[in-house]
């Protein structure tokens, strides 16, 4: 975390702020500030979970109340039975984890192959990989779709498939961008060094650039479990079949159908897994975050 | 490895024989680099097929759709038909014109603000670790829990927001139910949902700009506003204008928010999007021809962007 030495000062000097007059306004701004922010950010998600314990009446009362005065624990075990939520949060996670894994092991040998290997027409496919980055993602929703509905020259149908979700997340420009910047900044006499000792392509990969290459790996881990997670239009039309649908869909589609105080109390629940990922992990993920896309 | 040692064999055998140990080491210099060629592409297949099938093929296939229709499991060439249809749609402009309202109000809301509060966060010597936690929260959330949640706080009948309002006196509002609001109503819980990565960013940005340059405004005895005019902004510009340009593009492409909290096109279609339109003629009309063309549309004026980002950074550099 930042330590203020007079090395990293910023608009208002620590000086100004040793002033009685500074000292005031800071200690003044620094409680708004902590106020506000609290009541911004984590309000909404304590009216969130206590909503969950309200009763169907109550969640409809005006004026809204701050604390649940019956409270109704029994609305998240509904809510987690009639919403299957067991089921929409494995699908959830099988779908990201099944893409994180897909990206990582075609992305990164592709990379890997891109900067160290570097074969004939290396450069070309680099650039039509780049190029995708250019695209935005909505304009291709309707002849991607078009082309999972009927996969050209092997003719197969992945809709309610995982592969219509894992597969499209590998044609990811940004992470071979990410990767293959990282892979060039790996100095080519260790290559070498590797290769006289005797170790192929994949020995090399596995044993010397891997290693290295942890805090890449990290990112793109991070972007690839986060994209999946967060992702809308795409799982809507390429799972249809309520089983397969994940959390997003899943929920949402079902939410017409739920009293309210059961739909809150599903969102909440469906916000526990990446909320308590994040405080667990959070350093990493908000390094990584920052830095993954400070650099795109 | 074994496949390389039987070629290299013969054209040992040959060369030795014609033209000594030069021209071997070419004939085996090729082979190998023709086995090191193979295996470097075996690494690539799996990103290049999956390139292929989601992103190359598609690319080529936006462009021949726009130009096709289909009828019937009946394919033809129907030239400009497809685009002149989105366009005289009576939603297009429409459609248009809340594309542009939501990426004004977003670029309002989700630009400067996270600009001023990472500024703010930088200046704080104390709990910068818990407040960057509190702003990053909400990015953590799945969409559907951010926007449902906040669909049932702008219920005009037992909302939340009312509620809020009504404590302080101010006039209540009919939020998602109103064509007037509910467009900046989506904007509002879109950007809390997402403030906090262009939060960090500027943080990040801001954290590099070296401490010199303000002592110096200093002893030009700059004041606040214009230490952040003259020092702040000059400094950060290049992430400023990359994230203005991702803002852009993202924003244009709204889908989910306004699908989860207004149902896509909100009351009197006041929240209907371009790529919402674009869902709308593919799986409503099932007119993937006229979907193709909008989004073609949506290629032409986001590339327009990029390019006009592109040269602004050129000029200035």
């Amino acid at each position: 975390m930042a330590d203020f030495s007079p090395a990293n000062r910023t608009l208002i000097s620590s000086a100004t702020l040793a002033r009685p007059r500074g000292k005031v306004i800071y200690w003044t701004v620094l409680s708004v500030v902590l106020v506000v922010f609290t009541l911004v950010f984590v309000g909404p998600l304590y009216w969130m979970v206590t909503s969950g314990f309200k009763s169907v009446h109550e969640v409809l009362h005006n004026p809204p109340t701050l604390v649940p005065k019956d409270p109704h624990p029994a609305n998240y075990k509904t809510a987690w039975t009639q919403l299957k939520l067991a089921r929409l949060l494995w699908n959830t996670f099988y779908y990201a984890f099944g893409a994180l894994a897909f990206q990582l092991v075609f992305d990164v040998t592709a990379a890997y192959a891109l900067s160290k290997l570097r074969p004939v027409m290396g450069n070309v496919v680099l650039g039509a990989m780049l190029a995708t980055l250019m695209i935005p993602s909505a304009v291709l929703i309707i002849p991607q779709y078009m082309t999972v509905l009927d996969l050209p020259l092997l003719h197969l149908n992945l809709i309610n498939h995982p592969w219509a979700i894992w597969l499209p997340t590998v044609a990811n420009g940004f992470n071979i961008f990410l990767l293959k910047r990282f892979f060039d900044s790996i100095p080519d006499d260790l290559m070498a060094a590797a290769a006289i000792d005797g170790a192929g392509p994949m020995r090399t990969l596995v044993s010397i650039v891997l290693p290295m290459s942890r805090p890449i790996l990290g990112v793109v881990s991070i972007f690839a479990v986060v994209n999946v997670w967060k992702d809308f239009l795409w799982p809507m039309l390429v799972e249809p079949d309520p089983a397969k649908q994940p959390i997003n869909i899943g929920i949402n589609s079902l939410s017409q159908g739920v009293p309210q105080n059961v739909l809150i109390a599903a969102l909440a629940i469906s916000a526990l897994p990446t909320l308590l990922i994040f405080l667990l992990f959070q350093r990493n993920i908000m390094s990584g975050l920052t830095a993954g896309s400070l650099k795109g | 490895m074994a496949a390389t040692t039987v070629p290299d064999k013969t054209t040992r055998r040959h060369a030795g024989r014609a033209a000594g140990p030069r021209a071997q080491g070419g004939r085996g210099g090729t082979s190998r680099r023709l086995s090191q060629n193979i295996q470097a592409y075996g690494f690539l297949i799996g990103a290049i097929l999956c390139f292929g099938f989601f992103s190359w093929y598609p690319m080529v296939r936006e462009f021949i759709m726009s130009f096709q229709s289909t009828k019937r499991g009946v394919t033809t060439w129907v030239g400009f038909k497809n685009i002149k249809t989105v366009y005289h749609d009576p939603y297009f402009w429409t459609a248009w014109k809340n594309t542009g309202m939501f990426t004004l109000y977003a670029l309002l809301l989700g630009f400067a603000v996270p600009f001023l509060v990472a500024i703010l966060l930088n200046e704080l010597r104390h709990a910068q670790a818990y407040l960057r936690i509190l702003v990053y929260l909400p990015v953590m959330l799945p969409p559907v829990a951010g926007a449902l949640l906040f669909k049932y706080f702008y219920n005009p009948e037992y909302g939340l927001f009312n509620r809020i309002l009504k404590i302080f006196h101010l006039p209540t509002s009919q939020w998602l139910d109103s064509s007037h609001t509910a467009l900046i109503s989506v904007v509002v819980a879109a950007t809390w949902m997402s403030m906090g990565s262009a939060t960090l960013i500027y943080l990040a940005a801001l954290q590099n700009i070296p401490g010199e340059l303000y002592e110096a405004a200093d002893l030009d005895g700059a004041g606040l506003w214009s230490k952040i005019w003259h020092v702040t902004i000059p400094q950060t510009k290049l992430v400023l204008s990359l994230m203005l340009l991702l803002q852009i593009v993202a924003t244009m492409q709204e889908f989910t928010n306004v699908f989860l909290m207004a149902g896509g096109n909100g009351p009197e279609n006041s929240t209907m999007t371009v790529v919402y339109m674009v869902y709308q003629y593919g799986y409503h009309y099932n007119n993937f021809g006229g979907a193709a063309a909008l989004g073609l549309f949506l290629l032409l004026v986001l590339a327009g962007f990029s390019g006009l980002y592109a040269r602004i950074n050129r000029n200035s550099d």
